[in-house]
């Protein structure tokens, strides 16, 4: 079986987002970007099929500008076999949406014919939590959302699903899509050889247009903002004070 | 891409730096606390960097490492100076001047050493042998065949969980037009030989954790088969090998300042008197403008004196600046990031005393600032036969 993982590359979790002066977004010149993190968590689940024999090859795809080919050698360095680069925009603040990505993905996906798609639940930069549904019903696959368990079993997967009230576990068919929550596991870090290893690794680089995808924006940014600013705490020097302080808060 | 680097370059330094933020971070304080690394921490280190093929990454392909090239190391290095040395101590990098070994010294030494199954640890300096090596008692006489060594070493950084030593010893004395001077073998020495102790060394104010060790040496007798290199051949092994160490404190220097650096840029943004950010104001950011500037330089002249090694050029005036130069402006960062900081950088909530008490060492071991300015000069005034 082939395993196809979409990654995005993101502005890093740990940079201190700012907002652009005319409200159009976040700014991300000179910020440092990497693999989205639940991105890096599918690309882990995907090598660790690989090792434990349940599947063949690993194919990480991104879509966007073309530094991305960063973010698909940090998967090559992960242990992926061949990564896919669709160049998709020059300028870094515009971001593909959902539907775009999804369309792509599906003509990669026609080509590639995977057996399963590893996607990350949502990018940390917008949160759409979109592509991999998107996907699902452009293919007509079955699609297991926030997966903290993922099972192959033959020709169907037993999926663990993080949902509001606790955990679901669901039965889907394959080829199908699985996009991966936080508590999946834990992504490693690349090794040394892997890193060496990682360049001579095949990187096809195609276009939006190569698969006849319209990429222009649908949506409109009306406004970003930066969240309210978080009022500094107080010291309370009893447990009684913590209680009472607790009370008028409406907190107990 | 950073200058001069590709992109596998900045791959292995983003690596052992992400490293080194996950799995050596979260101990520092308890190591600073305590003075003592954990076994069970130790280990895990050293198990997470084994699998991940860093382990002795300084060391060739042809001993089934990576074979990294000194610019490669020095990107290494550099990440893991961010952390405690006490701690990336177990990020295992032995000595390549285990490089040296020959016949089964290969199999008892050299392998397992970059397999991570013995660690070793060097030893030269002595109590009145510390600048001036030459000067060294630590002595080693034949008798019916074998060394008998005698003598003392002290600040013998890793010691305390080495499974043998590299120890320099004089091996005899030859008349010179300059006066006397020694002749040099260099010793293996394994842990609980007859006749040789390892115990604690001082407390020192840099590095805490980083154990600085005493070697006691009293009618400790080897065979011929624990020279490495040739009998009288130590300032051979040693120059071919220890040539580069000097990059190491640089870097790390480097590495470290950059840490430094980012608490003193993210705290002169946040922190209000007089009603702004005191960014703003002019004597702050003009420190933040010239530490990075300095950091910047640093890591630039440090950087192209590895390459000059990996390119086989000399290199011995270029890395003696770079040690000089990062060493003291790790010096000179350290301290502005306090000055930033006001009182608050001198308590131990934040880690900058530590990092001020650590950068203090830098400029003397591996060669004090002296002693590099004097290597730096001497290059060049020799060749114009001053």
């Amino acid at each position: 079986m082939k395993v196809l993982v979409p990654v995005k590359r993101v502005i890093d979790y740990n940079v201190k987002v700012r907002v652009k002066a005319d409200g159009s977004g976040v700014d991300l010149a000179n910020v440092k970007m990497s693999m989205n993190p639940f991105d890096e968590i599918a690309v882990e689940e995907a090598i660790r099929l690989k090792e434990a024999g349940k599947a063949e090859e690993v194919v990480a795809v991104s879509i966007g500008v073309k530094q991305a080919q960063e973010t698909l050698r940090t998967a090559l360095a992960m242990g992926a076999d061949r990564a896919i680069l669709v160049v998709a925009a020059d300028d870094v603040h515009q971001d593909i949406e959902p539907l775009a990505v999804a369309k792509i993905l599906k003509a990669v996906i026609d080509e590639e014919q995977p057996g399963l798609v590893l996607a990350g639940k949502q990018a940390i930069d917008n949160d759409m939590n979109a592509t991999g549904q998107m996907l699902s019903a452009l293919l007509g696959w079955s699609q297991a959302t926030f997966a903290s368990k993922l099972d192959i079993e033959g020709d169907h997967a037993v999926v663990t699903r993080e949902v509001d009230g606790g955990l679901q576990t669901i039965k889907v068919t394959m080829p199908t899509i699985v996009t991966v929550d936080l508590r999946l596991n834990e992504p490693r870090y690349a090794s040394l050889p892997n890193i060496m290893k990682a360049k001579k690794k095949p990187l096809d680089e195609k276009t939006a247009a190569d698969y006849g995808v319209d990429v222009t924006p649908r949506l409109e940014v009306v406004k970003t903002e930066e969240p309210a600013a978080r009022e500094a705490g107080i010291k309370v020097g009893s447990v009684d004070e913590l209680v009472e302080k607790l009370k008028e808060a409406g907190a107990v | 891409m950073q200058y001069g680097l590709t992109e596998e370059q900045e791959m292995i330094a983003a690596t052992v730096r992400s490293f080194v933020e996950n799995e050596i971070y979260p101990h520092e304080e308890l190591v600073e606390r305590t003075g003592e690394v954990p076994r069970e921490i130790a280990d895990e280190i050293k198990r997470k960097t084994i699998e991940l093929g860093f382990y002795a990454c300084n060391f060739p392909e042809s001993v089934g490492c990576a074979g990294l090239s000194h610019l490669e190391f020095a990107l290494v290095e550099r990440e893991l100076g961010r952390g405690s040395m006490a701690l990336n101590h177990f990020f295992g990098r032995p000595q390549n001047i285990l490089m040296a070994c020959e016949g089964e010294q290969v199999e008892r030494y050299l392998m397992p050493a970059v397999r991570g199954e013995r660690m070793d640890a060097l030893a030269m300096t002595e109590p009145g042998a510390g600048s001036d090596v030459r000067g060294m008692k630590c002595s080693a006489r034949r008798d019916s065949g074998d060394w008998v060594i005698n003598g003392t070493k002290h600040f013998i950084s890793g010691a305390d969980h080495a499974d043998f030593l590299i120890v320099f010893v004089a091996t005899g004395e030859d008349q010179t037009p300059r006066g006397p001077k020694k002749r040099i073998t260099c010793f293996l020495v394994d842990r609980g030989h007859p006749g040789f102790t390892i115990r604690d060394g001082y407390k020192s104010v840099s590095h805490r954790g980083y154990k600085n060790m005493i070697l006691e040496f009293d009618d400790c007798r080897v065979p011929d088969a624990q020279v490495l290199g040739e009998v009288d051949g130590g300032f051979e092994v040693m120059n071919t090998w220890l040539y580069a160490t000097r990059i190491t404190v640089a870097t790390m220097s480097v590495g470290r300042a950059r840490r430094v650096f980012d608490y003193a840029l993210s705290y002169a943004a946040e922190r209000e008197q007089f009603g702004q950010k005191i960014g703003k104001f002019q004597g702050v950011s003009f420190q933040i403008a010239d530490m990075i500037t300095e950091i910047d330089a640093g890591d630039l002249l440090t950087l192209a004196a590895a390459d000059r090694l990996d390119k086989g050029l000399p290199a011995n005036r270029e890395i003696a600046s770079a040690k000089l130069y990062a060493s003291e402006m790790l010096a000179r960062v350290t301290d502005a990031a306090i000055q930033i900081h006001g009182g608050m950088g001198l308590m131990d909530d934040y880690p900058l005393e530590r990092f001020w008490r650590d950068a203090r060492v830098e400029r003397i071991w591996d060669g004090t600032s002296e002693i590099q300015r004097h290597i730096i000069s001497r290059d060049l005034l020799r060749a114009l036969g001053a």
